[in-house]
C-alpha cells in the first residue's frame, strides 16, 4: 500500500510520530475494528478512529438516535432523531474521512449473529451499555481469539481495559458472573454525566491505536478506574483466573448459548 | 556520492516537506543515500533538522545557482519502531 498524496496531508501529523510514520499509517488503514454500539462510548471512538484513518469500521446497534442521547452521543444530531444509529454515525464518518470503509450492522449483538460479524474483524470494541452484551461479547471474542477493548461509565465512573486472553484475564475472570437482575441501576435508570463515555472512549480509541501500531503498554492485566468527581485515575493490577468459565483451564462456556445471556428488557427512552 | 532515490518537494511547505523526506527514507535501507530538492527557505532550515533529529545523517545541504537547494541525506537504522 502507498499512501497518496491526500493522505500524506491528511496523516501528516502521524507520519511525523518515530512509533507511527507511514508504515504505522498503512496498519491503521488495513486494520478492521467492530464497535459494539454506537451511543456514550461508541460516538467518540467512531469519530477519533474515522480521523485516524482506521480504514475499516464495522457498527452494530439496532437503536435509534432518541432526544435523551443528545447529552452524550455526539456522532448523532438533533436532525438524525428517528434514524437508525448506525446510519446517522456513517453520515458523519464520512463526512471526517472518505478513507474509512463503514459496514452497518442495524441489529443488536446476539448468540446468533456475533460471531458471525466478528469473525472478519480484528479488534472488537465494548462500546454497549448493558451486562448481557458486554458477557456475550466478551465471550465470543475470547472463542475467536480477538482482542477486546472493554469500557463503561455509570454516573461520574469509567472503567477501560484491554482483554486478550492468555494475555492477561478476560471481562469473566474480573466479573465471572453478570449481576442479578435488580441488583444493579440498569441502563436509563442511572444516569450518566456527558462528557464520561468521551473519555473513556478515548481511552478505547488510544488502546485501540496503540494496538494496531504495536506501540507502548497496553491495558492488559490493568484495569483503569476513573472517578471523575475526585479526578482521580487509578490502575488495577488484574490476573487471568485459571478458573474461568471461558478462558480458564478446564472452560465450560465453549460456545455462546443464549441462556447464559438474559437481561431484563430496557424501558424504551 | 550516488544517491539511491532522488525526492523533488520544491512545491511543497512545512511539515509535508517533511513528511516526503521521512516517508522516502522509511522505504530505503540503512547506509543508502536520499537526495532530496527543496526551494523554500522554512524546509532548508526545517527538513535537516527533522532529519538529524530522527538519527539519519545529513551529508550535503548546497544552494544551486537556480534558487533550489539540494539534500543528501544517510538513512540510519534505529529510528523506526516495527512491532513484527
Amino acid at each position: 500500500m502507498t499512501l497518496t498524496e491526500e493522505q500524506i496531508h491528511r496523516y501528516a501529523r502521524h507520519i511525523v510520530i518515530p512509533e507511527i510514520g507511514g508504515k504505522g499509517q498503512e496498519k491503521l488503514l488495513a486494520a478492521k475494528v467492530l464497535l459494539v454500539g454506537a451511543g456514550g462510548l461508541g460516538s467518540p471512538v467512531a469519530l477519533y478512529l474515522a480521523g485516524a484513518g482506521v480504514g475499516t469500521l464495522g457498527i452494530m446497534d439496532g437503536d435509534t438516535v432518541s432526544l435523551s442521547n443528545l447529552q452524550r452521543q455526539i456522532i448523532h444530531t438533533t436532525a438524525d432523531i428517528g434514524r437508525l444509529k448506525v446510519d446517522s454515525a456513517k453520515d458523519a464518518i464520512n463526512h471526517i474521512n472518505p478513507d474509512v470503509q463503514v459496514i452497518t450492522y442495524p441489529e443488536y449483538a446476539s448468540v446468533e449473529n456475533i460471531l458471525q460479524i466478528m469473525s472478519a474483524y480484528d479488534l472488537v470494541l465494548d462500546c454497549c451499555d448493558n451486562f448481557a452484551t458486554r458477557y456475550l461479547v466478551n465471550d465470543a471474542a475470547v472463542l475467536l481469539k480477538k482482542p477486546f477493548i472493554y469500557g463503561s461509565v455509570m454516573r461520574f465512573d469509567g472503567q477501560a481495559a484491554v482483554f486478550y486472553p492468555p494475555q492477561g484475564p478476560c471481562y469473566r475472570c474480573l466479573f465471572p458472573e453478570a449481576p442479578p437482575p435488580g441488583a444493579v441501576p440498569t441502563c436509563q435508570e442511572a444516569g450518566v454525566m456527558g462528557v464520561l463515555p468521551g473519555l473513556i472512549g478515548m481511552v478505547q480509541a488510544t488502546e485501540t491505536i496503540k494496538f494496531i501500531l504495536g506501540a507502548g503498554d497496553l491495558l492488559l492485566g490493568k484495569l483503569l478506574v476513573y472517578d471523575a468527581l475526585a479526578m482521580d485515575f487509578m490502575k488495577i493490577q488484574i490476573g487471568p483466573n485459571p478458573e474461568c468459565a471461558v478462558c480458564g483451564n478446564q472452560p465450560t462456556i465453549t460456545a455462546l448459548h443464549a441462556d447464559n445471556y438474559q437481561q431484563l428488557p430496557c424501558p424504551s427512552e | 556520492m550516488q544517491p539511491h532515490k532522488t525526492l523533488d518537494i520544491t512545491a511543497d511547505y512545512c511539515p509535508i516537506t517533511f513528511v516526503k523526506t521521512k516517508l522516502a527514507l522509511e522505504e530505503m535501507k540503512p547506509g543508502e543515500i536520499l537526495e532530496v530538492f527543496l526551494a523554500n527557505e522554512e524546509a532548508v532550515q526545517n527538513v535537516p533538522r527533522s532529519v538529524r533529529s530522527d538519527g539519519h545523517l545529513v551529508h550535503l545541504l548546497e544552494g544551486q545557482e537556480n534558487g533550489i537547494y539540494r539534500l543528501l541525506i544517510e538513512k540510519r537504522g534505529g529510528e523506526e519502531i516495527d512491532p513484527d
